[in-house]
């Protein structure tokens, strides 16, 4: 039993700000800055978290960080793998091919294809390297909350 | 206690895995035919192609299995298992006792009878690592500038892109209408072999080699049709089989593979298969097959793992499907694409560079195909695997910002949650 660090959705809470797509794009280029991110920086990466939305109903969606990964086991190469320290599914885009069989697998479809530079996997990594996760920080009315499971 | 496992493939290594999940104590042997452990089969036209070092062909690592206190055998051959005695029987004659064994052991390529093959250098299949440094030893050596390459699946495709990286000009030779005939539909075919032309590869289809020419190494290939193609290397790649041979008379059924049971088990107790040698349920249609890829083997390797350590595990069974980018076009296929029929209903999608499609039966998702535009490909995926009724959101599948919303509420809601596992139960 290892506690793990999930992002709980609240889609009764959420309004389709879209202010986590902008605050991961954000946090992807390494501002707290939001302001004129889209004027002032070029190439901006996609986010990685999704805002679904369609009549009334909306809500952000990033990897689940499952229990029992599907992109887990379908990686052939062993890019996809859990983060040690973090407890995230991170990819290691030196090992990725791009294969796409993550893509195939994921059933909530937020494992994306980065084409830029070299063609690799892309996900959410719960913000591994700035610490705690910008659209949870960034989401005004609390639709994404931190929370702590024991697995 | 101690657990055999026969094969290096990763229904093997994620047997291994989780035994060691449940059991850090009992003895676990790892044999394998293969000179190098851990590396991954895909990546072996990757390498091939020069877009994968050595040190990336790896997903598992020797070291890592050794930490996890297994004694590994490579370059040893599995020929016998005699139930009786509880042992395997290897190439050298060693016997090894075993008290739980698992059955990885893979396929092997499938080779036709075609005249003139036999004895003649610049023939070769490509399943493993070794056949990848044979080849690319041969195409340097030779200097060799064309090629051909029997079949137009999955792995010859593959082939054919790797050796246009090195160089050569290839041509495929597939004896179906068209090209990835089992695992796309018409559509899907054409528009990747349109890719692959642009790329400068040939593509012959309804057509076979029924003749190799040549002395001492092949100089050309001779097609049913009477066409001769000068070739100095013929890559011959039109499937794989599950490897049972060795076991004829062990006592273990057999059919096209291992059967096994929801456990992973076979019809002798405490003897377990996994992976492309395992014959299983289709969770669509309900039919035995084997289902050779890679996810499937992961998962029920998991499954045997933890039934083997004592867990009792139920594999729920699994669908054909592959993902792969040929020729610069992502492609995604998934459960029962290419069918016909009142049954069935299908929606397609259509613009000059995209296409995609899904099916439905008894207004369940059964499959879907997506050429160019795979994102969230998995979605379908997983509608496929947890026979959710579609009734409500089908005419949406294919719209372009589908997505969970359109799926009903309490189903999303135990998605997100977690409360789903889709491949284990």
């Amino acid at each position: 039993m290892i506690g793990v660090r999930k992002i709980l959705i609240r889609e009764e809470y959420c309004m389709g700000c879209k202010l986590c797509e902008i605050n991961c794009v954000a946090a992807q280029v390494g501002t707290e800055n939001l302001i004129k991110i889209f004027r002032y920086v070029p190439e901006l990466p996609e986010p990685k978290v999704i805002v679904e939305e369609h009549d009334y109903i909306t809500f952000a969606l990033q990897c689940r960080n499952c229990y029992d990964a599907s992109c887990l086991k379908a990686c052939m190469t062993g890019a996809m793998h859990r983060d040690p320290r973090t407890g995230a599914i991170t990819v290691n885009e030196e090992k990725c091919v791009g294969c796409w069989m993550c893509v195939m697998v994921c059933p909530f479809g937020v494992v994306k294809r980065n084409v830029k530079k070299k063609k690799v996997a892309s996900k959410c990594d719960l913000c591994a390297e700035r610490g705690s996760p910008a659209c949870v920080e960034g989401c005004p009315n609390e639709a994404l909350v931190l929370i702590e499971v024991r697995e | 206690m101690r657990y055999v496992i026969v094969g290096s493939g990763p229904a093997g290594l994620s047997a291994i895995e989780a035994i060691r999940e449940v059991d850090g104590e009992g003895e676990v042997i790892l044999i394998t035919a293969e000179k190098f452990v851990g590396y991954s089969k895909p990546l072996i036209t990757y390498l091939l192609g020069g877009k994968v070092t050595k040190e990336n062909m790896y997903y598992r690592t020797e070291e890592r299995l050794r930490e996890i206190n297994v004694e590994v055998r490579s370059a040893t051959k599995v020929e016998k298992v005699l139930v009786d005695e509880r042992a395997v029987v290897t190439h050298t004659g060693e016997k090894v006792v075993f008290d739980k064994l698992l059955l990885a052991v893979g396929g092997r390529p499938f080779v036709p009878k075609i005249e003139g093959l036999d004895q003649k250098e610049g023939i070769f299949t490509f399943t493993t690592w070794e056949d990848e440094e044979r080849i690319e030893e041969y195409v340097k050596r030779r200097g060799i500038t064309k090629a051909v390459v029997l079949g137009g699946g999955l792995i010859g495709l593959k082939t054919a892109e790797a050796l246009m990286d090195l160089g050569v000009k290839v041509t495929i030779v597939e004896v179906a209408d068209r090209i990835l005939p089992v695992t796309f539909d018409k559509k899907a075919s054409e528009m990747i072999e349109r890719a692959l032309e642009t790329l400068g590869c040939e593509v012959i289809t309804n057509d076979t080699v029924v003749e190799v020419r040549g002395r001492k190494a092949i100089s050309s290939v001779v097609l049913k049709s009477g066409k001769e193609i000068p070739t100095g290397l013929l890559v011959i790649a039109i499937g794989v089989r599950p490897n049972v041979e060795f076991l004829k008379g062990s006592g273990i059924e057999v059919n096209r593979g291992i059967l096994v049971n929801e456990r992973m088990e076979t019809n002798v107790e405490g003897i377990y298969a996994a992976g492309d040698c395992a014959e299983f349920y289709d969770l669509v249609d309900g039919q035995r097959k084997v289902i050779a890829i890679w996810p499937v083997a992961v998962a029920q390797g998991r499954v045997a793992g933890y039934n083997m350590a004592g867990r009792n595990v139920r594999y729920p069974g699994s669908i054909p499907m592959n993902s792969v980018e040929i020729a610069g076009v992502p492609t995604v296929s998934v459960g029962h694409s290419n069918v016909e029929g009142e049954e069935y209903e299908i929606f397609t999608y259509e613009d000059g560079r995209t296409y995609k499609k899904v099916v439905i039966k008894d207004n369940k998702l059964v499959g879907a195909i997506f050429v160019n535009d795979i994102d969230r490909a998995g979605i379908y995926t997983g509608l496929i695997l947890q026979k959710l009724d579609a009734s409500s959101f089908k005419e949406k599948l294919l719209a372009e910002d589908f997505g969970l919303v359109y799926l009903p509420r309490e189903f999303r809601k135990k998605m997100l949650e977690g409360e789903m596992r889709i491949w284990l139960e």
